[in-house]
């Protein structure tokens, strides 16, 4: 089923249901989805995520041609640094979103899901151009650590592994790299926590050393959950081809602070910035019983205003809550397609869960 | 999770009990449960709602999708388990006991009896899984 990860055989003695994720065989989740979703929210679990793809860009002509590429500015990046942007069509529909880390002046990091791999390899490098070299990054494993006691957690199981990794300092979007070790303070779960990229062979001792440190292990259903909770859009999903971030709920990844910044798309995501663009996202809370699932439809006094993107039941607000793209701004009710029936929802703030550091 | 001796089955994972009063308990099995993992939601039918056999009448939703629950054969639902508006995980925890689902009035009570004994739904849910 798909591409082993190096924790394939932890998984599998833990008894996790299996999935094909973008072509790697992941675990959806290791009993209940919903305890996994605890754990991150209460105390802390981890989650390989080895399906990431890492690209390292290097050259004299780096920076200049990620400001070119990318819809965010990486000119305001310290060393060390990340930034959560898009990469954009000319037409302003996002190719994918992604992380991207300053490793020094001419080099950096982009982590995305291996679901656009071949995509975004395309893209970039037709765009490349003289002192600008891509390279896969390969042979690594990647786990995040998430949960407001995982940075604590995961100094302790590095401790006990004798690295010489200190993790308790490390900054929000920032990053350290220690070796062939590469850990950053991000994550897609909305609670603080960690990522880690390791050499393959070195993940499961590291998966068990947080395991001894009472570190769960959670899937890709919790993974879900929680992101739809912190409100973080899913590429294919939230965010696609046919609408500009402005469009997908991530205007903030368009940065037009530069004037004389050249960048892929500028012209219309510019004008989606700063007026919006034909599409809004707005968070929904379904106020009857049921779960608001994707593809269902959402009206405005009996006409179709558009659609569900992603949506679950939310663990900690105990109520189904969902990611809408509409035609126009409204506040208050709509109703929504569950169950082959119009129930009501709620306008409500995005994220539907207060991110951890906030709280 | 061991299956109780005195139950039958649908093809459709649902597990049916004859009372004493020739009504019949209906739930899903405990390996239907586990296939859908976590539920959060639980949409009962309504109670006098007449039903043929295999019509869908009640809703189980868990973290990842919704499935329908068929009425394992034609009859009348007399009467369903309130609890689990608030507690449709009972369905996870105890599927053939707090979990059950709904009561029916049959309209031929022998009609149960074409139902799949334990072992034979056991060897069906096996092979439908590989």
């Amino acid at each position: 089923m798909g591409i082993h990860t190096a924790l394939h055989e932890v998984h599998a003695d833990s008894l996790a249901k299996l999935v094909n994720f973008s072509g790697y065989c992941m675990p959806l989740h290791y009993g209940s989805v919903i305890d996994e979703h605890r754990a991150v929210r209460d105390s802390a679990a981890m989650f390989d995520i080895s399906y990431m793809c890492i690209l390292e860009v290097v050259g004299e002509r780096a920076t200049n041609w990620l400001r070119l590429m990318l819809s965010n500015d990486v000119a305001k990046l310290d060393i060390g640094s990340a930034l959560y942007t898009c990469m954009c069509l000319e037409d302003g529909g996002v190719i994918d979103d992604l992380m991207v880390f300053k490793l020094s002046d001419f080099q950096y990091r982009l982590y995305f899901d291996s679901a656009r791999r071949r995509k975004n390899l395309k893209w970039l490098n037709g765009h490349l151009s003289g002192k600008v070299e891509i390279h896969e990054v390969r042979d690594n494993a990647v786990i995040a650590i998430q949960g407001p006691d995982a940075i604590g957690l995961t100094n302790l199981a590095m401790d006990s592994l004798d690295l010489p990794l200190q993790v308790n300092e490390l900054k929000r979007f920032s990053s350290v790299t220690c070796g062939e070790w590469f850990v950053s303070r991000t994550g897609y779960s909305g609670e603080d926590g960690l990522e880690v990229t390791l050499p393959a062979g070195q993940a499961e001792s590291l998966w068990k050393a947080l395991a001894e440190q009472n570190v769960v292990p959670a899937g890709l259903g919790a993974r879900n959950t929680l992101r739809i909770e912190a409100g973080f859009g899913l590429y294919g999903q939230d965010i696609d081809e046919d609408h500009s971030p402005a469009e997908s709920g991530i205007a903030r990844t368009i940065d037009i602070d530069d004037s004389d910044r050249v960048f892929i798309g500028r012209k219309v995501l510019e004008e989606h910035r700063r007026f919006g663009g034909r599409y809004f996202q707005v968070g929904l809370t379904l106020e009857g019983q049921g779960v608001l699932r994707r593809g269902a439809g959402v009206q405005l006094v009996g006409q179709s205003i558009g659609q569900i993107t992603s949506g679950s039941f939310s663990p900690t607000r105990s109520a189904s809550v969902g990611l809408a793209r509409v035609d126009r701004m409204f506040t208050g009710n709509c109703d929504v397609a569950v169950l082959d029936r119009l129930q009501t929802a709620r306008i409500t703030s995005v994220p539907f869960v207060p991110h951890g550091l906030s709280r | 999770m061991d299956i109780p001796g005195d139950l039958k089955f649908a093809p459709s994972h649902e597990w049916v009990r004859v009372e004493d009063d020739g009504t019949i308990t209906v739930g899903i099995s405990g390996h239907a449960q586990q296939q859908l993992g976590d539920l959060v939601f639980v949409e009962t039918p309504e109670i006098d709602h007449e039903c043929d056999a295999e019509e869908g009448i009640a809703v189980v939703e868990s973290v990842k999708a919704a499935s329908d629950i068929y009425a394992p054969v034609a009859g009348k639902v007399t009467d369903t388990n309130g609890a689990l508006a608030d507690s449709p995980e009972l369905v996870n925890s105890d599927p053939y006991g707090e979990g059950w689902i709904f009561k029916m009035q049959p309209e031929d009570v022998d009609a149960v009896q074409n139902l799949m004994d334990p072992d034979d739904y056991q060897s069906y849910a096996e092979n439908e899984e590989s």
